[in-house]
């Protein structure tokens, strides 16, 4: 019999998921590219692209750099904003049986803030994940992921402006040095849950060129590369708050990989840069995982989440 | 149509001068295909560290085996390399037909096909298609070499004619396709050009093309490493027929774009007044700027999406 694989994002109705593993901000496009692939009705949830208040054109290109085991990125937050999404991706995704996790980004607290009010006025949204990587405006640009208060601060006004059964994520960076502090900050202003890891800032010239790879310099690395980085962070924040629901996300390729982040102490997966490698990887990554837990004699998923913390309660915050 | 992922399996490989062809058995794909289209296949095995996958035009598809499906290219990276390295029965993730196909004019048209290196690999199937809906079709292939030349047989066997250049006059004449570009198209009376080459040569092409009022067929070549428009990174600035720049992503958008839509010149840059850009009128500021060229509407309701005008063309599809 396959394990029971529900998971839950928050306590209401609507934040019951039919599986744990979800497609990460950024890597599943509006929905309609994975959909070619994928059912979207049997994927977790869709966590969209990071949603701004207004359209962005992103950086130029080159915005991609292959490495090993790894993809760096700036892509710069490329998107149709707001408007646009709630007029026409949200709608499709919905009308496709999809779970949606809205991911928003802003450059200002109040940028923030204004889209929580937006997504809140709209039916159909089953979470919001807050990208805490974008730069800051009002301070030099500096994203708000990397100092504990200013991230605290953005999450109280998205708690304190989104519909109170709308469960609200923070998706933290790495590139910290205590992430038990950011994510503290975060649950102390309000945040039902906490998504690890966004990417980790990298950096590749060419040898040919003798310039940056990337026309941003910089760029967000993700892919396998990172994985263990984002099981150390889960790892950490597990211990510091047991009861979290924590969306683990970093180089997930396998529903090896997968179990490796839940025995770690996250509630859910998200699949991102692999789906650029395997458009199905969502699917794949499900019954990989389901596979890893028969041959464990697991009948539910809930049951592994934080195992390998060993004397650490095996309790999982709203189970089904 | 939708594309499809499937395990295909290695028919041939073999080598075509500088470069390789590879034969898949992938009915799914051959069965969908129009000219135009791509691949993108995943390089190095399951437990590979190269995580974009490859993107390959296809060259032709065949029925035999239910249907095969093959693509040109040169080992020049590890993941070509990887992938000149296999051999027959060896099984290749393969996610296809992708991206646009060039649309085919409507009457009997002289079709001008130009292709630089082994971008010239689609233009065979593309010309086959032409030449059933009655169209004449005049070949213009050029490298920097001889053996980098891909297709001129073909071309001189089928085309009502056949010019090569190349860089090192090894082939044809010394020099650039785009010198012999004019000669051939008042030769020719050419009536649409399809053009597969670097940015380059296209903004010349289109540029050229433009001077006879000629409407130009680009399939660009920009490195994609997802080729389902996830990843964000093959982006070109492209205008829509509503006149508002948008940055497209090539996979999904293109890779064939109407020449004169391209904004060949702001490739790699995000034109000031790009929607969404800092100069685009609804931008965060909302304070304006300068405005390149014509005035976008301020109608926010086509923003996003396939562009207009990028799914309209001169020619049905």
């Amino acid at each position: 019999m396959p394990a029971d694989m529900r998971a839950r994002l928050g306590p209401g109705a609507q934040a019951e998921l039919p599986n744990l593993v979800l497609a990460a901000s950024g890597c599943a496009g509006a929905g309609r590219e994975l959909a070619q692939f994928v059912d979207v009705a049997r994927v977790g949830a869709l966590i969209s692209k990071s949603i701004m208040a207004e359209p962005h054109t992103g950086n130029p290109a080159p915005r991609l750099a292959e490495t090993p085991s790894g993809m760096l990125n700036s892509v710069g937050l490329q998107g149709p904003g707001i408007d646009a999404f709630l007029q026409r991706d949200l709608p499709w995704l919905l009308s496709r049986g999809a779970r949606v996790v809205v991911s928003i980004a802003g450059q200002t607290i109040r940028e923030y803030a204004g889209l929580a009010v937006r997504l809140s006025d709209t039916a159909g949204v089953t979470g919001i994940e807050v990208n805490l990587s974008c730069p800051n405006a009002e301070n030099a640009g500096q994203p708000f992921a990397l100092d504990p208060q200013r991230a605290g601060s953005v999450i109280a006004a998205v708690r304190g402006s989104a519909r109170y059964d709308i469960p609200v994520f923070a998706k933290l960076a790495p590139d910290v040095t205590d992430i038990v502090a950011v994510a503290s900050a975060c649950v102390a202003a309000g945040a039902d849950g906490l998504s690890l890891i966004n990417t980790l800032l990298g950096m590749a010239i060419d040898p040919a060129t003798m310039r940056p790879a990337l026309a941003g310099r910089y760029g967000g690395l993700s892919g396998p590369a990172i994985r263990p980085v984002a099981v150390r962070c889960v790892w950490q924040v597990r211990a510091a708050f047991p009861d979290l629901p924590i969306i683990g996300t970093g180089g997930v390729r396998t529903g090896r990989d997968a179990l490796e982040l839940l025995l770690a102490g996250a509630s859910m997966i998200a699949v991102g840069t692999e789906i650029m490698h395997d458009p199905s990887a969502c699917s794949r990554v499900l019954k990989e995982l389901e596979e890893e837990l028969a041959a464990l004699g697991v009948d539910r998923a809930a049951d592994v989440i934080g195992q390998a913390h060993g004397g650490l309660p095996r309790s999982v915050a709203w189970r089904a | 149509m939708a594309p499809v992922q499937i395990r295909g399996t290695v028919l041939t490989l073999r080598r075509v001068d500088a470069y390789h062809a590879m034969t898949l058995v992938a009915p799914a794909i051959a069965t969908k295909f129009r000219p135009g289209q791509f691949i993108t296949v995943a390089v190095g095995g399951a437990e590979t560290s190269m995580l974009g996958r490859r993107a390959f035009a296809v060259h032709d598809v065949r029925p035999d085996h239910g249907g095969t499906v093959e693509f040109v290219f040169e080992a020049r990276g590890p993941g070509t390399r990887w992938l000149a390295a296999l051999r027959a029965r060896d099984v290749l993730d393969t996610v296809g037909p992708l991206g646009r196909p060039f649309p085919i004019p409507r009457d009997p048209s002289s079709c001008l096909l130009l292709g630089v290196g082994y971008g010239s690999a689609p233009l065979f199937a593309l010309a086959a298609r032409l030449r059933e809906r009655g169209c004449s079709v005049d070949y213009l292939l050029g490298a920097e070499s001889a053996d980098r030349v891909f297709g001129a047989l073909t071309a001189r066997r089928n085309g009502r004619s056949a010019a090569v250049a190349t860089a090192d006059g090894s082939f044809g004449a010394r020099g650039a396709v785009t010198g012999l570009l004019e000669q051939i198209i008042r030769e020719a009376r050419t009536d649409v050009i399809y053009a597969c080459a670097p940015v380059p040569v296209l903004r010349e092409v289109t540029a050229i093309a433009g001077r006879y009022d000629i409407p130009v067929q680009a399939s660009v070549d920009v490195p994609m490493a997802c080729g389902t428009g996830v990843c964000m990174g093959c982006v070109l600035p492209v205008t829509g027929t509503d006149g508002i720049t948008r940055i497209v992503r090539s996979c999904v958008d293109g890779p064939v774009f109407r020449g004169d839509l391209v904004r060949w010149d702001d490739v790699g840059t995000i034109p000031f007044d790009a929607l969404g850009a800092p100069g685009w009128a609804g931008g965060p500021s909302g304070a304006g700027g300068v405005r390149g060229g014509g005035q976008p509407p301020r109608d926010r309701g086509v923003q996003g999406g396939r562009p207009p005008g990028l799914a309209e063309h001169l020619y049905a599809g």
